[in-house]
């Protein structure tokens, strides 16, 4: 199938200097894709360009079959067909919510017009508040309605510019996952931006993380995590530690905390210091283990604890265990291995270079 | 909030550059070189060489202009300060009866113009005013028995441009108290110092930058007076001016005299912006709370009410009283003359200049918004000069050019086509009406670009993703939401412009009288009563845009009790 959204090497910048540099990715039909980078990476910018606000200075932008934007040719952003939600919701104060609804769609007939707008009042669970004024509404609800507002004229691409940062951090993965759901009811084509994991991870299908204009791994949320292609990603998404060790053969490496088993990168050779990335579930808890962690620092979560062990040489990695082993800071607790993908990368080498493999949107 | 700013975030119009043969920019720059024609023309004239009557003004009465004006500049800057910074500091940081009464009538001697409260004060004191009659009764005095001080002096005109200025230096301490840090005062306070050395030691100092922008606009207006003076017969820049050019019928000397007069304002300018510039560094914290007030009692509560009230009371309650009895005393005059008239001529052209001037303000500023280079915007600060500058000047400043344009088509058409044109310009209205275009143009210019700043850039944005291509931005979403904004500024430049004396004095058509005018001419003719109706007509007016003002403060006050 044919990718909707297609970004092929495009490059963004203001005043000659690039904050984009070559980002590629793409989108098939009705998928969800997010930008996931800590702020000023760039991924407000190569949005606003998806948009058409912001010109690209190198590589080229297609939507459907139709190039949108290319160095030198903007198509402006009112004839892309493209909805937008920004990060302040860009509600109009004058107008009421159902005429804000109906904004993009006001040549449509009387009836359709009003059909389509209750339609969407009721989608976003908002149907009594067409007669009110935006400053009435509650955050959440003005969300909701700026999404409604974006939804009307059945865009071909829906951007989201960091939809959520203004909500409640309690309310973020809540809401996120109900615009996900409405998005694919109407089978929308999304892209959005956000600074926040745990809102990418409710939201979207694929996710490319960005830094400091490169996009650095694109993915799903799964691989990004336990697959990381660089150490940025690694070190980005999740919590974990990096621990020194040396590649015995293809299928081992040796750290303090004895060997660990997988498979490691093509590339590295027997004898090779490398450092090994450990996320808090690969420790599991376990009292009959010989392993032994002292308990330096612990962290409630409700369900479970986040403990900081230190091993015997020294080191520190993260465990999270089931909140009744409640154990207090000094005490001696056994740990274990539990390795699902073994994630090393070379000693020392701490470029910032977006993996060299072209990222391949939409293939999963 | 985790909410950050990216700097890939800001208005995209501040990443265009100027633009060659952009309609946008030239229609700018072209509509700022215009209105700051007059001013060109004034600074133009410093390199005319002088003339015969400039040598004689230079020998005989300029050090008189200068000394006068610099006189009556010290004074009202002492004495606006003096009324000003008190009063602001008790409505704002102390609690005693009336203090929110007073919190905005102190604001209402603005609605007076200084000519006007000048007429009431001279009707009251002067020696057949009923002041010095009750006296004379009461001790049985007659002629040169009693001292009794001078209204029509130096220090009368100080008196009088006070009252009805310090509202500008109270107005701004006042913000600029309200939005000092409580903790910082709090902090002082915890250091042991009292009220007192709070005052001094630190609210002072913070509301420092503030204060000289308000003491150099009371300054500037103070420049700017031509009624007061005139009727004061005091020798100032501005009457100089009017003497040059109509006494001694000399243009060339009377623009190198505004010259000279420009010359003043432009330092208050300096003086102003400078300290404008400072405030921005002044800002203690952005976190306000509730300001915890001093509760006055005894004394300190009477000399409150007592500091706060002589203000209203002399600044506005007594003149607008003496206005209404006069008005009252002479109400079947009203139809002898033509009250209807004046009011409709007067109505008339505030409107016209009001709408040209919201109309300007609206295309400067959303070309400002759209391309946003260094030209665009020095040409919007440029055509915003205008309010420093004296009426006087300006209308000097128009009448040489236009008076010159008009003799230029004449000629030419009486070369080419024997028909004189006569005045097109100079004689008529629309002198008048650009002129107040100069004047105003930064009032509604600075309310429409505040109203435009606040539509934030992603409001443009939403609009064009649902289809609008920008031209239409304007009119479906900006001007709706600007909608109040723009009401604002175009009834502060009517109430200006119906305030407004000398541009119109030099500048009306011949027997083209407005309500300013006619109350200048009848106190002139020493016929005070029956100046009042115009000018109570004028001063109920300008309480309109005191309303405005003060409710607009009392709404924007941040961590503030507001008034329910």
């Amino acid at each position: 199938m044919t990718r909707l959204l297609d970004v092929q090497r495009v490059s963004v910048g203001y005043h000659g200097k690039d904050v984009v540099h070559s980002a590629s990715f793409g989108l098939r039909k009705g998928t969800i894709g997010c930008l996931l980078g800590p702020s000023g990476c760039g991924k407000t910018t190569l949005l606003r360009a998806i948009a058409g606000f912001e010109p690209v200075s190198g590589g080229r932008i297609v939507l459907g079959d139709e190039e949108v934007s290319r160095p030198g040719w903007t198509l402006p952003p009112e004839r892309r067909q493209v909805g937008m939600v920004f990060q302040d919701f860009a509600l109009f104060p004058h107008l009421t919510v159902a005429d804000n609804i109906g904004f993009g769609i006001r040549r449509w007939k009387g009836e359709a017009y009003a059909a389509r707008v209750a339609e969407l009042l009721e989608m976003v669970g908002l149907p009594q508040y067409g007669k009110a004024y935006p400053h009435a509404l509650s955050g959440g609800q003005q969300q909701r309605i700026a999404l409604a507002r974006a939804l009307a004229p059945r865009p071909r691409l829906m951007l989201l510019d960091e939809p959520f940062s203004s909500m409640d951090v309690e309310l973020r993965e809540g809401l996120a996952r109900e615009v996900r759901g409405i998005l694919k009811q109407e089978n929308i084509t999304a892209m959005l931006v956000t600074h926040d994991q745990m809102e990418a991870f409710a939201i979207a299908d694929h996710i490319g993380v960005m830094r400091a204009g490169h996009i650095m791994q694109w993915d799903n949320a799964y691989n990004l995590y336990h697959k990381p292609s660089n150490r940025f990603v690694a070190d980005f998404i999740g919590q974990g530690v990096i621990l020194p060790g040396t590649v015995l053969n293809a299928r081992e490496v040796e750290t303090e905390m004895g060997l660990i088993p997988g498979k490691v990168p093509p590339g590295c050779t027997r004898g090779m210091g490398v450092d090994v990335l450990v996320r808090p579930d690969d420790i599991q808890h376990d009292d009959a283990s010989p392993m032994i962690g002292e308990v330096v620092e612990k962290a409630f979560r409700g369900a479970q604890f986040l403990y900081t062990l230190r091993l015997s040489g020294g080191s520190k990695v993260l465990c999270l265990t089931p909140s009744h082993h409640d154990h207090p800071t000094g005490s001696r607790i056994g740990i274990r291995l539990d390795f699902d993908h073994l994630i090393v990368f070379p000693r020392d080498v701490c470029t910032v270079e977006p993996s060299a493999e072209l990222p391949s949107g939409g293939a999963n | 909030m985790t909410t950050v700013s990216f700097p890939d975030q800001t208005d995209p119009a501040c990443h265009r550059t100027w633009r060659f043969g952009d309609v946008w920019s030239w229609g700018v720059v072209a509509t700022a070189l215009t209105l700051a024609l007059p001013v060109l023309v004034i600074a133009g004239f410093v390199f005319v060489p002088a003339t015969e009557v400039w040598l004689h003004l230079k020998e005989t009465v300029l050090k008189d202009y200068i000394f006068t004006s610099l006189g009556l500049m010290i004074g009202v800057g002492v004495g606006v300060l003096a009324m000003g910074i008190p009063a602001a500091w008790m409505v704002s940081l102390c609690e005693f009866p009336g203090r929110r009464l007073f919190e905005w009538a102190l604001l209402l001697p603005l609605a007076i113009p200084a000519y006007i409260i000048a007429y009431t004060y001279t009707g009251m004191l002067d020696f057949a005013g009923p002041v010095q009659t009750g006296l004379r009764e009461l001790f049985d005095w007659s002629y040169g028995d009693y001292w009794f001080p001078e209204v029509r002096s130096l220090g009368g005109a100080v008196v009088m441009l006070t009252l009805v200025l310090y509202p500008y230096v109270y107005l701004l301490a006042r913000a600029a108290f309200l939005e000092q840090s409580v903790c910082v005062l709090e902090v002082s306070r915890t250091l042991g110092a009292g009220p007192w050395a709070g005052f001094y030691r630190v609210a002072i100092p913070l509301a420092r930058p503030a204060i000289i922008t308000g003491l150099s606009l009371a300054l500037m207006e103070t420049l700017a007076d031509y009624g007061t003076a005139q009727y004061f017969g005091l020798t100032t820049f501005t009457t100089g001016i009017f003497r040059t050019w109509f006494g001694l019928g000399d243009p060339a000397a009377a623009a190198q005299l505004s010259a000279i007069l420009m010359g003043f304002v432009f330092l208050l300018i300096l003086l102003e912006r400078g300290s404008r510039r400072r405030a921005r560094f002044h800002h203690t914290s952005s976190r306000y709370s509730r300001l915890p007030r001093y509760r006055l009692s005894g004394w300190r509560r009477a000399g409150a009410l007592v500091a706060c009230a002589i203000p209203v009371v002399f600044g506005f309650l007594l003149p607008a009283l003496q206005l209404g009895w006069w008005a009252a005393i002479t109400l079947d005059d009203w139809w002898h003359t033509d009250f209807l008239r004046l009011v409709w001529n007067s109505l008339g052209l505030a409107a016209t200049a009001a709408l040209i001037a919201v109309l300007l303000a609206v295309f400067m500023a959303y070309g400002k918004r759209m391309r946003s280079s260094f030209m665009v915007t020095a040409a919007v600060r440029l055509a915003g000069m205008g309010y420093a500058i004296p009426g006087t000047v300006i209308a000097v400043g128009v009448m040489l050019p236009f008076a010159w344009i008009d003799n230029g088509i004449d000629g030419w058409m009486r070369e080419h086509f024997g028909v004189s044109t006569g005045l097109i310009l100079s004689g008529t209205l629309v002198a008048l009406v650009f002129s107040y275009c100069v004047r105003f143009l930064a009032v509604s210019l600075n309310t429409v670009e505040a109203a435009l700043t606040k539509i934030k850039p992603s409001m443009d944005d939403a609009a064009r993703c649902l289809g609008m291509p920008p031209r239409s931005v304007l009119a479906r979403v900006h001007l709706p939401i600007m909608r109040g904004s723009v009401l604002t500024a175009g009834l502060l430049v009517f109430v200006d412009v119906l305030k407004e004396l000398p541009a119109t004095l030099i500048l009306r058509p011949f027997n083209f009288n407005t309500l300013a005018v006619r109350a200048f001419e009848l106190a002139g003719d020493e016929r005070l009563a029956q100046s009042a109706s115009a000018a109570l007509a004028i001063v109920l007016a300008g309480i309109l845009p005191v309303i405005l003002l003060s409710r607009t403060i009392s709404r924007s006050r941040p961590g503030h009790d507001t008034p329910a």
